[in-house]
């Protein structure tokens, strides 16, 4: 027994060893290996082409009827839909990839909204809807299901991740029948239309830029990530992390899963290591958490990005904070329902509609309080749904359809 | 744990003995918590400071409060599952009952504590009169839990309770020379602490360890298995819900909230040395285990790893951790199979049975290594019986 207390405590002395290791030597050996692993992120989910669009698409007046921005278009190629042409109710398919986060739900409950009113105008007959929750195969099997038995005269997809549902649309765009893709793209053009506000990288400047003017070189700023791998949110990180870079701002990311006991774990111990002056997040589900962080710490509140979730925007409120609050429109659950109507009635579409998205500024934020005053906290700001039915009852009860 | 206080041998011998102590698996995490501690304050000077550590305790309560639960259930040889998504339960519980209205904190509490009770009843009685798996048990009311509240919510939070109620994990005493604060959340862990110590000192808590280590002994000795179990579960989903009222003031409301809870409880309580299957363990060492991985997150952050390998560094860790000790008691296990009966029939005053160093445990005549390595014996916790041969445990209730 002897040799195994000896075999045991090597063991011990090694794991000792191996923490020990990971920490002391860090200042040393991680640092570099950050800088890679950051350069290779960026060369992986950075497009200087698409950064470049995006950029240049945030300061175009975007076309279409006003004050109805879920109709409005920049830059649109418009595409000949009169092929589609037909009378009568439609069945319309609907695969989604999910309703897990506040976001979805919110958009989820305004697209009921919309169907209600296309119901009742004939369009659509009925939606039937598939939920993947978070899961490619359980998507690809919908939409595979959707082409042999569904019935469908139209599909609508919002895809749970790029490279993976590309072959699936394929095979929806070869049935003939019209295939609307949005939020999230796919690698392929074939569907008639695909639906996106202007996008991560315009979400990324317009946040960077903020921070930049509000901050000093050689500040700090906390990056809060929900979750990696999806191309929206890689792209919103991946612009700011260049324009934090180029100013000389000193960027850490970390995934939070939108968890706010971590994201407050996260932000204690970066005031227990030295001074935040910025928070810059990917979504704003959880900033509250943030925030509280820094009332409980006991310091200054830093500048801040958050979203256009109502908590966020009832907190920026409530605490006098810097903070713009970035838009990823949420009215664009409406535009695929309204595309159907349109691409049926055999007038153009763009073949890629790119939503407006503009972020809310502290002169805006009152407005958009005022607006949404009875709306629960995981609420959108800027949902469009007003002059749908069931406003504002439906959303601030929240039901899920 | 008694022979380190109670034998009061020399100096000397006493600090071989805790170094013993500190390498065998059920000091291992002592070890490991030391460790990353220093690492911590190197790594961080700051952090050394009391204000800052109080705030580090501050934060661990929550999951050490779910590892003391999860340490009944383990201990008395079951799982429980469920006990993140009755943390999610309990907070979006508490976020849309109690609201604005501070008035309705109490009546609401007392809400949640019978919910958290009636879950423990559920899944204990499940596991226990229907005979399932309660692998499978708590695992569907993970699932179930997480669908209601799905279901509830909408997926997204509805809004963080009255400031007045989440001042237990928000607040605490302030202007205490010091530490500067002192934490609701750190007294509610020094008393659930305290009452865990006390509670599997009483027979109940020695009649639940027996009940993991032999069922079939402890029904022929009297006890009332199904109730014993059931009652875990209820312990179990009881400290669940205390986390949640922890929680929901600390972070706020959120259906992530308690997401993961359940493994990081297994993994602090396998990590503290208590056997997964049941019948051996410490609840303090337990507590020490969820101590020791917060440590390691907090450790590996300050230290900078990315973001995107911080989990593979976690995991690594954690499963050298685990091997270290699944190894050294697996093999003090092969070497004792033969000694079990005589021990395991006194299950109940695990005081009387002479804890057995691991240097008897390849001899074949147990009475006189006993007696020659009872100096040696030092352990945290006294060790109800030794070890079974698995065929025992298949008769079980």
């Amino acid at each position: 027994m002897r040799r195994r207390y000896t075999v045991a405590s090597a063991m011990v002395g090694a794991l000792a060893l191996l923490t020990m290791a990971g920490c002391t030597t860090d200042p040393n050996v991680a640092a570099p290996t950050d800088d890679a692993a950051s350069t290779e992120e960026s060369v992986e989910w950075f497009d200087q082409e698409l950064f470049d669009k995006q950029d240049a698409e945030r300061d175009v007046v975007p076309e279409g009827p006003d004050g109805e921005p879920w109709l409005q278009h920049i830059n649109a190629e418009m595409v000949d839909t009169s092929e589609f042409a037909a009378e009568g109710a439609k069945k319309a398919c609907f695969a989604n990839a999910s309703i897990s986060n506040p976001w979805r739900t919110t958009g989820w409950i305004t697209m009921n909204q919309q169907l209600e009113v296309l119901q009742e105008a004939g369009v659509i007959s009925e939606m039937e809807t598939r939920d993947a929750q978070d899961s490619d195969d359980t998507q690809i099997a919908d939409i595979d299901y959707f082409i042999e038995e569904g019935g469908c005269d139209v599909f609508i997809i919002s895809p749970n991740s790029t490279a993976a549902m590309t072959p699936a649309v394929e095979r929806a765009c070869e049935t003939g029948k019209p295939v609307i893709v949005f939020d999230r793209g796919v690698q392929t053009d074939c569907p008639v239309t695909f639906i996106h506000p202007i996008g991560g990288f315009a979400w990324g400047i317009d946040t960077a830029e903020f921070l930049i003017d509000e901050l000093e070189e050689g500040d700090k700023v906390v990056a809060l990530r929900i979750l990696p791998g999806v191309d929206v949110l890689e792209q919103r990180w991946a612009a700011a992390e260049k324009l934090f870079d180029e100013a000389g701002i000193e960027a850490v990311d970390y995934f939070t899963g939108a968890d706010p006991a971590e994201i407050k774990k996260i932000i204690s111990d970066e005031l227990a290591k030295g001074d935040v002056q910025g928070i810059w997040m990917d979504a704003g589900d959880g900033a509250v958490a943030a925030i509280e962080a820094f009332e409980d710490a006991g310091v200054d509140y830093p500048v801040m990005t958050g979203e256009d979730e109502m908590s966020f925007l009832r907190k920026w409120k409530e605490t006098g904070l810097t903070g713009l609050a970035p838009v990823y429109s949420n009215f664009q659950w409406r535009t695929p329902l309204l595309a159907v109507q349109k691409i049926f009635a055999g007038e153009e579409v763009p073949s890629e509609w790119v939503l407006p998205q503009s972020p809310i500024t502290a002169e805006e934020v009152d407005q958009y309080l005022a607006l949404n005053e009875n709306m629960p906290d995981g609420h959108y700001a800027k949902f469009g749904g007003e002059d749908l039915p069931g406003y504002p009852q439906v959303w601030e009860d929240r039901i899920v359809p | 744990m008694s022979a380190v206080t109670s034998e009061r041998p020399s100096a000397g011998a006493r600090l071989a003995a805790l170094g013993r102590t500190l390498v065998s698996p059920r000091g291992a995490v002592f070890l490991l918590l030391i460790v990353l501690l220093i690492a911590m304050a190197v790594l961080n000077p700051s952090f050394a400071e009391p204000s800052q550590f109080i705030r580090f305790v501050q934060r661990v309560a929550p999951v050490a409060i779910v590892a003391i639960g999860q340490y009944f259930v383990i201990v008395g040889g079951e799982f429980d599952l469920s006990m993140g998504s009755v943390v999610t339960a309990q907070v979006v519980i508490a976020g849309n009952l109690i609201g604005q209205d501070e008035a309705k904190s109490l009546p609401v509490l007392a809400l949640m504590l019978a919910f958290g009770a009636f879950i423990g009843l559920v899944n204990g009685l499940i596991v226990t009169l229907l005979k399932v798996p309660s692998f499978i048990v708590t695992l569907g009311m993970m699932l179930a839990l997480l669908g209601g509240t799905l279901y509830w919510t909408g997926g997204a939070a509805t809004g963080n309770p009255a400031d007045g109620f989440r001042e237990i994990g928000r607040g605490g005493i302030r202007g205490i020379p010091v530490i500067d604060i002192l934490p609701w959340s750190v007294v509610v862990l020094a008393v659930v602490l305290a009452a865990a110590i006390w509670f599997s000192k009483r027979p109940f808590g020695r009649t639940i360890i027996a009940l993991g280590d032999n069922p079939t002994t402890a029904r022929f000795s009297g006890t009332r298995n199904w109730w014993v179990k059931t009652s875990t579960f209820m312990i179990s989903s009881l400290s669940a819900t205390v986390a949640g009222v922890l929680l929901v003031g600390y972070a706020g409301v959120h259906p992530s909230v308690g997401r993961g809870y359940e493994f990081i409880a297994i993994t602090a309580v396998v990590l503290g040395g208590v056997v997964l299957g049941g019948g051996r363990g410490w609840v303090v060492a337990a507590a020490a285990g969820a101590f020791a991985l917060e440590a390691l997150f907090t450790v590996l952050n300050f230290a900078g790893v990315p973001s995107t390998y911080r989990d593979a560094v976690q995991g690594a860790i954690i499963i050298l951790a685990v091997a270290y000790s699944a190894t050294t008691f697996r093999s003090r296990r092969r070497g004792r199979g033969i000694e079990a009966s005589p021990d395991a029939t006194s299950p109940t005053s695990p005081d009387a049975a002479t804890p057995i160093s691991p240097d008897a445990a390849n001899k074949t005549s147990p009475a006189p290594a006993e007696e020659r390595d009872a100096p040696a014996s030092a352990r945290p916790a006294p060790i109800p019986s030794t070890s079974r041969a698995d065929n025992e445990t298949k008769g079980g209730s």
